[in-house]
């Protein structure tokens, strides 16, 4: 089985965020960077597809010299090779740019399976997965909690609010996982010196016949225009030093009266 | 629109309302798009909100919710009306629907919006990224372009006096073309209101100390009439299921009341919660980070002081 995982490199989840001087974007300088949590959830399917099935797991990423790093990560935890989508035109993507790029990588190739995480914990859009879908005239489910593979179909069971769909799908298709897909391995020690082996083929607009316009800065429909950080709330009222009964009561006044959401 | 069990689901109706004030701020029109089987019986009802239009599409294949039969009315809708805005709420179905119809029109799309201004002429968003740590105000460079509107960040707003006119969409697709179908909907364990969608939520941490304690959470929501919400901590414990689970991995919920019960306060968990009203935290430790946070609080054992605001919240509602 052909299978693609697309990866994400983000400031990692601990790191304090500060703004950048063209207050626009995030200073990155000094900040950690991991593979996106949701991400790891999506290669850890791929590998477990390619146990159970055979054939191969290919990462992509879209990034500067930075995302290989992450690339390099994942092929230490399976992935048989990689693909760094890398120019200077792609910087500044949205959604819509990233979505180009990848589709235009992808299209090169052909995959049974394209693998996504629900979303990335950086820009949080969360619409990479079922852009690239539709982009590709792929079926798509998203945000996948189940999923399993029998007979060129897939059926997969997605979380939605006070719920669960069950969704069955004929392959190729495009999935994005969500917690609870599975447990991502950590990568071993004879993974990690594997993986310096393993390829990582560096591709720009022109390697994926994508005209530059289309993507990046140049190409985006949605421009930040102010990154900030998030409104301060004042001080609050802590009750400190008084007995459960008093404070309780206390609590439950200021929240009616004073707050007004009892 | 979004609906469930035949009743439209309430952040369909905030994005609606939000839609009627950015038509009005930039002079045009709203349509509200009503897909579903059967779904006709609930045009009228969106009349409050005050669109101008409803469009009904009605068809046996959008009986259950399949991203490309839906994102293709929701295309044929955005071509027919000539829309320069598409409002969705952001549920799971709302995110996804929009990332594909966005997708067939090659809008861009603004995921998550928690504000939406409206200035010379041009409609511009507030949303959270790095997972709330920061918050990126964002324009169009094109039209049409989508937005969704995060739960409970919006205002349901009932106007008088107004008829829309109902209109029926034409549904024309190659079902043969409807290829990931959703075949069967299972309820989910934390019961029919979804922590994202409550207004009042009472969430547990690792304090809680295992599944038994979380009764004490489960008697202050019932008595408050909101829904249960834990920790990464408590759910990956086993404590509590994951769909109860508020956070960065988890759900973000914007309630009128967010009470964090023995939680301390990690990034991962604010991502999760830090856009609600109200936020109320009970914790033993003084210097947890949750209460520079929080809007109110009480330090002390949670043991003995749920049962003691569970008992006035009986008292003061008459149960």
């Amino acid at each position: 089985m052909k299978i693609a995982v697309c990866i994400k490199q983000v400031p990692d989840t601990e790191a304090k965020i500060k703004i950048g001087a063209d207050g626009r974007s995030i200073d990155e300088a000094g900040v950690n960077l991991v593979v996106s949590p949701f991400d790891e959830y999506a290669v850890e399917e791929g590998l477990r597809l390619k146990e159970k099935h055979g054939g191969e797991v290919v990462a992509y990423a879209v990034g500067d010299d930075r995302a290989a790093t992450a690339l390099r990560t994942v092929l230490a935890m399976g992935v048989d090779r990689a693909v760094h989508l890398k120019d200077a035109a792609f910087e500044g993507s949205d959604g819509l740019g990233v979505s180009r790029i990848l589709a235009a990588a992808l299209r090169l190739d052909s995959f049974e399976m394209i693998l996504f995480g629900k979303q990335a914990v950086g820009t949080d859009r969360g619409q990479v997965g079922p852009r690239v879908a539709e982009l590709l005239d792929l079926p798509h489910v998203s945000v996948v909690v189940a999923l399993s593979v029998e007979g060129g179909r897939l059926r997969a069971e997605r979380e939605i609010e006070g719920a669960c769909e069950v969704v069955e799908s004929p392959l190729p298709a495009v999935i994005t996982a969500q917690k609870g897909l599975n447990e991502p391995r950590y990568a071993s020690l004879k993974g990690i010196l594997a993986a310096k082996k393993k390829e990582i083929r560096v591709m720009g607009a022109a390697d994926i016949r994508v005209d530059p316009s289309t993507v990046g800065a140049a190409g985006a429909a949605e421009v930040w225009e102010k990154v900030e950080l998030p409104p301060g709330r004042t001080a609050g009222k802590i009750l400190r030093d008084m007995d459960p009964a008093s404070a309780a009561k206390e609590l439950v006044r200021i929240l009616r009266e004073e707050a007004k959401v009892i | 629109m979004e609906s469930r069990s035949g009743r439209m689901k309430r952040s369909s109706l905030e994005a609606l309302s939000e839609g009627r004030r950015a038509a009005d701020a930039l002079g045009s029109r709203l349509h509200a798009l009503l897909s579903g089987s059967p779904v006709t019986g609930l045009a009228a009802g969106l009349a409050p909100q005050g669109p101008d239009t409803v469009l009904v599409a009605e068809h046996e294949i959008l009986g259950q919710y399949h991203p490309e039969a839906f994102a293709s009315v929701l295309a044929s809708a955005v071509r027919k009306t000539g829309a320069a805005y598409v409002f969705l709420s952001a549920t799971a179905l709302g995110r996804d629907l929009a990332a594909r119809a966005a997708a067939k029109l090659d809008a861009g799309l603004a995921a998550d919006c928690i504000e939406v201004e409206i200035s010379d002429g041009h409609l511009r968003v507030k949303r959270p990224v790095y997972s709330g740590r920061a918050v990126a105000t964002a324009r169009f460079a094109t039209t049409p372009a989508f937005a969704t509107l995060r739960p409970n960040a919006f205002p349901v707003v009932q106007l008088s006096g107004r008829n829309p006119v109902i209109e029926t969409l034409a549904v024309e697709m190659d079902l043969a073309k409807i290829r990931a179908r959703t075949v069967e909907v299972k309820a989910g364990e934390g019961g029919e209101v979804d922590i994202s969608e409550a207004s009042v939520v009472v969430a547990g941490g690792r304090a809680m100390k295992g599944p038994e304690n979380f009764s004490l959470i489960w008697d202050l929501a019932r008595a408050l009439g909101g829904a249960v919400g834990a920790s990464r901590a408590a759910v990956d414990a086993g404590w509590i299921g994951h769909q109860c689970q508020v956070g960065q991995t988890g759900k973000v919920v914007a309630p009128g009341l967010y009470i964090a019960c023995g939680i301390s306060g990690a990034i991962q968990h604010l991502a999760g919660m830090s856009t609600s009203k109200v936020i109320v935290a009970i914790n033993k430790d003084p210097e947890a980070p949750i209460f520079k946070l929080a809007d109110y609080g009480i330090v002390g054992d949670l043991y003995e002081v749920l049962p003691k605001l569970t008992e006035e919240v009986r008292s003061l509602k008459g149960q």
